[in-house]
């Protein structure tokens, strides 16, 4: 298992009140994310343990791309992998926000 | 469909996930998790072999409304590990069933989505298994229903299928398979004449949920939807015989009976005829509506077993 974490600096809170929600699950090419709000308004947070080593660049990079596309300021989020894509791990990141933002996924 | 239905009316039970199965049992918004995810409750096994995690271990419990009535409910994400028992997995359901047994006056469900015991944990699988079977036992004795419900991807198998025995009653799906030994399981052990796991029609015939509501494994058929099984589980509360001698007298002689009517048959079909059935070779193919009447119909008399 290898063990990712990236912090970054946003623009902007993420909306909404909810405390923490759940999208995903650890399965082959699947992942689950973790999201909680317990990080000062500026800050994200995002968590990594993977059975896939060796793409930390890759995390890097759509890990990036998640925080300048959503600002998900305040969000600590906490992922287990299972082997996923990096369209999939977008896709489950952003359904991640909406969930805590309180949005239709 | 309706645009103001709720999501999950016309969902199907087998594709949804674990959470999604509670939500849509459930009353709207009146679940309450124990032990959620955010408290990283996980396995201690997984790590040693270097094994990717779930943060609820994939096995979900909490108490909700149905119908507005309190129960509690346990659910098991049947893609995370197959959906397979260890240590954590498994005491949640055991403090669930005992917190049912203290408390009283709270039915139980059990979503099965499982493929048995988690191999990585055997000991503490086996373990957990064995508590969760006494735990249930106690929980009926305390007058607690408690509820199996079977249609999930993996299935209900090894321990699981024993536990799902244990309860006061279960209803199962067409795609719910119910067996203590999986396919491949039978086949290694008594070779491809014994049984070919390849053959997905002899699978489905020997241990899927049509079969297993003929034989009386299961006292309700769902139809793959969310809210067939919150129809069924709502009605199998209602009917859940006392855990008492009379009970288990019942049980054992229906068992005896099965093995005199049903030992000499083959296969599955062989039995459907033997119980009655006129075109038992049809019934794999029947309808919902149609298959549950057949049911009813040859249902077997003495059915307050369990």
């Amino acid at each position: 298992m290898e063990h990712l974490s990236y912090r970054h600096a946003v623009r902007r809170r993420a909306t909404g009140s909810k405390r923490k929600a759940l999208v995903g699950v650890v399965a082959s090419g699947n992942l689950e994310v973790l999201v909680e709000r317990v990080l000062p308004d500026y800050m994200c947070e995002v968590d990594i343990r993977t059975a896939a080593a060796g793409f930390g660049e890759i995390w890097r990079l759509v890990v990036a791309d998640f925080v300048e596309r959503r600002s998900p300021g305040g969000l600590k989020l906490s992922i287990n992998d299972g082997g996923a894509r990096p369209d999939m791990v977008s896709l489950r990141l952003a359904q991640a926000v909406r969930a805590v933002e309180g949005g239709h996924l | 469909m309706n645009s103001d239905a709720p999501w999950w009316s016309a969902h199907s039970w087998f594709g949804a996930s674990a959470r999604e199965r509670v939500r849509g049992l459930l009353d709207a918004d009146s679940f309450e998790e124990f032990i959620g995810p955010e408290h990283r409750e996980m396995s201690p096994h997984l790590r040693v072999f270097d094994l990717p995690e779930q943060f609820d271990d994939g096995m979900i419990v909490g108490r909700g409304l149905l119908d507005n009535a309190p129960v509690l409910i346990a659910a098991q994400e049947g893609r995370f590990m197959g959906g397979a028992f260890g240590e954590v997995h498994g005491a949640k359901l055991t403090g669930l069933l005992r917190a049912a047994r203290d408390i009283r006056s709270m039915p139980v469900l059990i979503l099965f989505d499982t493929g048995g015991v988690r191999l990585q944990e055997a000991n503490a699988g086996e373990l957990a298994i064995a508590e969760i079977m006494r735990a249930v036992i106690e929980a009926r004795l305390a007058g607690v229903p408690v509820v199996g419900l079977v249609g999930g991807r993996a299935g209900c198998y090894g321990g699981g299928s024993l536990i799902a025995g244990c309860c006061s009653a279960v209803a199962v799906s067409e795609q719910g398979r119910i067996s203590v030994s999986g396919p491949e399981v039978i086949e290694t052990n008594r070779g491809v004449e014994e049984f070919d796991s390849k053959d997905r029609a002899l699978v489905w015939r020997t241990m899927g949920g049509k079969h297993r509501r003929l034989i009386g494994g299961a006292e309700m058929y769902a139809d793959d939807t969310v809210p067939s099984f919150r129809d069924a589980a709502r009605r199998l509360i209602e009917r859940a015989p006392p855990m008492n001698v009379a009970t288990l007298a019942a049980e054992q002689y229906r068992l005896v009976r099965r093995i005199e009517r049903f030992g000499a048959c083959a296969d599955a079909v062989d039995v459907w005829r033997s119980m009655g059935a006129t075109e038992p070779q049809a019934i794999p193919a029947l309808a919902y509506q149609e298959f549950v009447a057949l049911a009813d119909r040859l249902e077997e008399p003495a059915h307050e077993a369990r």
